[in-house]
């Protein structure tokens, strides 16, 4: 018997699973009365609307990447220069929030951002959910831990006498941030680009909680395409979701293409975690 | 100067804690306020301090949150377990394929990973939609939220387990396996005796991650399931609704899950710690 | 690393969740609960029903449950539209729902529904005739579906925030209550007050019309909280918004937690909606559907159920039942000159297409 069969089960399981589901896109995308045709495909793209969302969405989603960049590295930063064991214990504290239900935290915020926060500050009357910043703070909350990790274990992976060697040289320590440091934890900000930015365009749930309605990005798009917005015949319209599911996959394959092109040491599969 | 440079990075160390644990910390607080208003009990409330009340601790589970948080443990539990076996023999067959078809496949196996929840849910919310219109169509059962979740939680857990179990196989050598077959073991010996605990670490590790995400999903389930609702679906539903989420949820997840952790880190702390004296002492004595 | 934490915290999961069993406080005075005398045998098997959020006293679900030892599924929705997609989806698994008027008409016209049988309800007859009358506008010899709740779509207003009398829905273009308004995220009540408000029909086939209604509706953009479902109640109750469009079921029990909240039917008319009980051609357990059906019609469970959601019961036992805290109140219980100037929603058809499109340009904006 060779080893090859014991793959066998998964290759099945990945076809029926994995690539037939994703084929129901397709169909319903350029199915139109039972055959083949673009013309709702068009009609979809054609809404200047969805692509306005869609560049919202990205604004939005580049917006909280770069917060959890510039928040997250000198987190990683001070952590990965501190002593393992202490920085083990507290990096602990940092990613335990990630294991709490992220739908329970984002109500949570509403309730701080609706009530506690404007009572703090004596607005009785305000709140301050319902608008672009307070939408983009809970995304940023939420993908924060997923951008630390990556960056935290690539900067301390960094063999410290290379840092030791750039002062012996005469480096100044910022210098030798820029020049040594910064270059050599590329590789965790790619990928902790790549754990937030793709996650926070497809967000639905925190702008429904938190945006009262206000601000639709291009998940809720999506999600209201399949579970909302009934069709003309009152059943749900597959081809509106799956177009904007299919442009959706585009940028997702964009954004990774550009990634791995920035990660050099790509390995064979599997470097995303 | 330097000190007031260390002592900034504490300060800072702390904000970005006090930023990830407030609306923690918040639910916590407020999982004692009495949100009682005559028969009813709305949990919407979440601004209005109105007392000190140990209730919602014990209606926690009666009704919806209870079923919810059940069929979460078990959706986890089984998917992650079916996922663990499909996705270790995957790796060892993958293992031993030539290089192209492994690497084709394992290109393919990144898909899922890459791929938005949200479109992994709506895929999974067609297909069964296809799938239970045919069987209703024939008259035969359909397929339930129970099978329907699985089948979902599966899939997207396998490839964790492929990338978990990968890096271990590379390091165990292939002839431990040929050399168990030399050595008169039947395949099937070769491979419980011989490869599966040499790469045990790294399945567990799948496991444990098959497990996490499961427990920590929401999108998927949110699209696939019709009449059940995992912990996550319900808490969004609940949240939107005019009810409200109950508070205790937060403490009854959060409180266990950080006392373990802190018991197990400070235990590995003291013993890097002894390590680090152990080290200092034979540098001394070399 | 991040394995490691995995590891840990799934144990520590697992270890914290297999401490709690579910404890299910069963109250046990059966004796009396029914007005009617009915006995419920044992059913058994599965229902599952399709509702909207906090639209039942959860109470009435565990007595059902023990008195016919059918196992209750009970699922909540935020808008008809969801209920319909639900309802028309190839793999539809719902026993029974609670669409609106309209829903209920598009049903019909596609043969989703199946007819009650009346022989399996004889509570129907405590339903008051003159909300059949309606009901039988749409549903014609009220042969698919029997009035659960109803009611009418109006103002919610905090009257330390909204010193004038609010009896024109003009109030919710008025500059002064900038980010301090509720709209009903729901496609035919925000879209239809708005029409109503234009002095137009709400059930209006007119695209200029329509149009007309959606371009106010994008002006409103910076006067508007937001769009909002069930999460306004709270948000109204603590006094965060000035004004809520709502349904009066929900003003009515929003009121009743906040002595500052007025409601009001605005003087160009408004919706008279109704919610009926219905039950898709493909239920499984019809058995039990019916039971439960008739089971809410019981008039001593109608009236702690009304009692519960605060929403008009068209249940005449209950109304008899209620006092006066509920029978005198204006938003329970309005007067005929209310009624009078609210419509009911129809189905359109396919020309429901015009207002989606004039909603998703609204909300988009």
């Amino acid at each position: 018997m060779k080893r090859k069969v014991f793959a066998y089960p998964y290759i099945v399981w990945m076809v029926l699973f994995i690539a037939v589901p994703m084929l129901f896109i397709f169909y319903y995308a350029f199915n139109v009365d039972g055959s083949f045709s673009f013309s709702k495909f068009w009609a979809t793209l054609s809404d200047p609307e969805k692509w306005r969302v869609l560049w919202v969405s990205i604004e939005i989603a580049f917006g909280t990447t770069v917060f959890c960049l510039l928040l997250g590295y000198p987190v990683a930063y001070i952590l990965s220069n501190m002593r393992r064991s202490v920085a083990g214990f507290i990096s602990v504290l940092f990613f335990v929030p990630m294991w709490m239900n992220f739908v329970l935290r984002t109500y949570a915020w509403q309730a701080i951002l609706e009530y506690a926060i404007p009572n703090l500050l004596g607005w009785a009357d305000k709140t301050l959910t319902g608008s672009v910043g307070s939408v983009m703070m809970v995304l940023v909350y939420n993908f924060i831990p997923f951008m630390v990790m990556p960056l935290y274990n690539s900067l301390s992976k960094i063999d410290k006498s290379l840092i030791e060697a750039s002062g012996d040289l005469g480096a100044n320590k910022r210098m030798t941030f820029f020049k040594v440091v910064l270059p050599l934890s590329v590789p965790g900000i790619v990928s902790g680009i790549t754990m937030v930015f793709i996650p926070a365009i497809t967000a639905f749930t925190v702008p429904a909680l938190i945006g009262n309605g206000n601000y639709n990005l291009y998940g809720n798009e999506i999600e209201m395409a399949f579970k909302q917005a009934a069709g003309s015949s009152g059943a749900a319209d597959y081809s509106v979701g799956s177009t904007l599911s299919i442009i959706l996959l585009l940028c997702v394959f964009i954004s990774t293409a550009i990634m791995n092109r920035f990660d050099k040491d790509h390995e064979e599969g599997g470097n995303l975690l | 100067m330097k000190r007031l440079k260390g002592s900034f990075k504490y300060v800072y160390l702390a904000l970005m804690l006090v930023f990830l644990y407030l609306p923690i910390l918040y639910l916590i607080v407020f999982s004692f306020n009495d949100f009682s208003s005559g028969r009813r009990t709305s949990y919407a409330n979440l601004g209005l301090w109105k007392g000190f009340t140990l209730a919602n601790y014990s209606n926690l589970f009666s009704g919806e949150a209870g079923s919810a948080l059940l069929l979460t443990i078990e959706i986890a539990i089984i998917s992650s377990i079916v996922a663990t076996v499909i996705g270790t023999a995957a790796a060892i067959g993958i293992n031993a394929m030539r290089k192209r078809t492994r690497s084709l496949i394992l290109n393919i196996s990144q898909l899922p990973m890459v791929n938005p929840d949200l479109v992994t849910g709506i895929t999974f919310m067609m297909l069964f939609a296809f799938v239970n219109g045919i069987l209703a169509k024939s008259g035969i059962a359909r397929v339930s939220d129970i099978v329907k979740l699985l089948i979902a939680h599966i899939s997207f857990s396998i490839p964790y387990v492929i990338f978990s179990v990968m890096p271990r196989l590379k390091q165990s050598s292939s002839m431990l396996y040929e050399a168990a077959l030399d050595l008169g073991c039947s395949p099937m010996q070769a491979m419980w005796r011989v490869v599966i605990p040499d790469i045990m670490p790294g399945i567990t590790s799948g496991f444990i991650m098959a497990l996490t995400m499961s427990l920590d999903d929401f999108v998927v389930s949110y699209f696939v399931s019709d009449l059940r609702s995992t912990l996550s679906v319900y808490i969004y539903s609940a949240a939107r609704g005019a009810k409200g989420v109950n508070p205790a949820l937060a403490t009854i997840i959060f409180i266990p899950l950080v006392t373990l952790l802190l018991i197990v880190n400070l235990r590995r702390i003291s013993k890097e710690r002894e390590d680090e004296i152990q080290n200092k002492k034979v540098k001394m004595k070399g | 690393m991040k394995k490691f934490f995995c590891s840990v915290l799934a144990l520590l999961m697992l270890a914290s969740f297999a401490g709690c069993g579910s404890a299910n406080d069963a109250n046990n005075n059966n004796g009396e609960v029914f007005a009617d005398g009915d006995q419920y045998g044992q059913i058994g098997g599965e229902l599952n029903i399709l509702n909207w959020g906090e639209y039942i006293d959860p109470e009435l679900i565990t007595l059902f449950e023990e008195e016919t030892g059918v196992k209750v599924n009970y699922v909540e929705m935020t808008s008809n539209e969801e209920m319909l997609i639900k309802l028309k989806s190839s793999d539809c698994v719902y026993d029974m729902c609670f669409p609106s008027e309209y829903i209920i008409e598009q049903l019909i016209a596609s043969d989703l529904l199946m007819p009650l049988d009346m022989d399996k309800l004889p509570n129907a007859k405590n339903i008051a005739a003159d909300k059949l009358e309606i009901t039988d506008s749409f549903d014609p010899g009220n042969k698919y579906s029997l009035p659960y709740m109803w009611g009418t779509v109006g103002i919610l207003y905090n009257t330390k925030m909204v010193e004038e009398p609010v009896t024109s829905w003009s109030v919710l273009w008025d500059e002064k209550y900038a980010g301090q308004i509720w709209m009903y995220d729901s496609v035919r009540d925000s879209i239809g007050i708005t029409l109503k408000y234009l002095g137009y029909d709400l059930n209006t086939r007119n695209p200029e019309e329509i149009a007309e209604a959606r371009d106010l509706l994008i002006a409103q953009k910076p006067l508007r909280k937001g769009f909002g479902t069930d999460n306004m109640r709270s948000s109204m109750v603590n006094g965060k918004a000035a004004m809520a469009v709502i349904y009066s079921g929900d003003a009515f029990c929003c009121m009743d937690e906040n002595e500052d909240l007025a409601y009001a039917v605005p003087m160009e008319g408004s919706n008279v909606w109704f919610d009926n009980v219905v039950i898709p051609k493909t239920a499984k357990n019809t058995e039990a559907a019916h039971a439960f059906i008739n089971f809410l019609n019981d008039g001593a469970i109608a009236a702690r159920n009304t009692e519960f959601i605060y929403y008009s019961t068209p249940n005449q036992a209950a109304m008899d039942r209620l006092d006066e805290y509920f029978t005198e109140n204006e938003t329970y219980n309005p007067p005929k000159e209310v009624l009078d100037r609210c419509t009911v929603f129809h189905d359109l058809g396919e020309f429901v297409s015009v207002y989606n499109e004039a909603w998703s340009k609204i909300k988009m904006k």
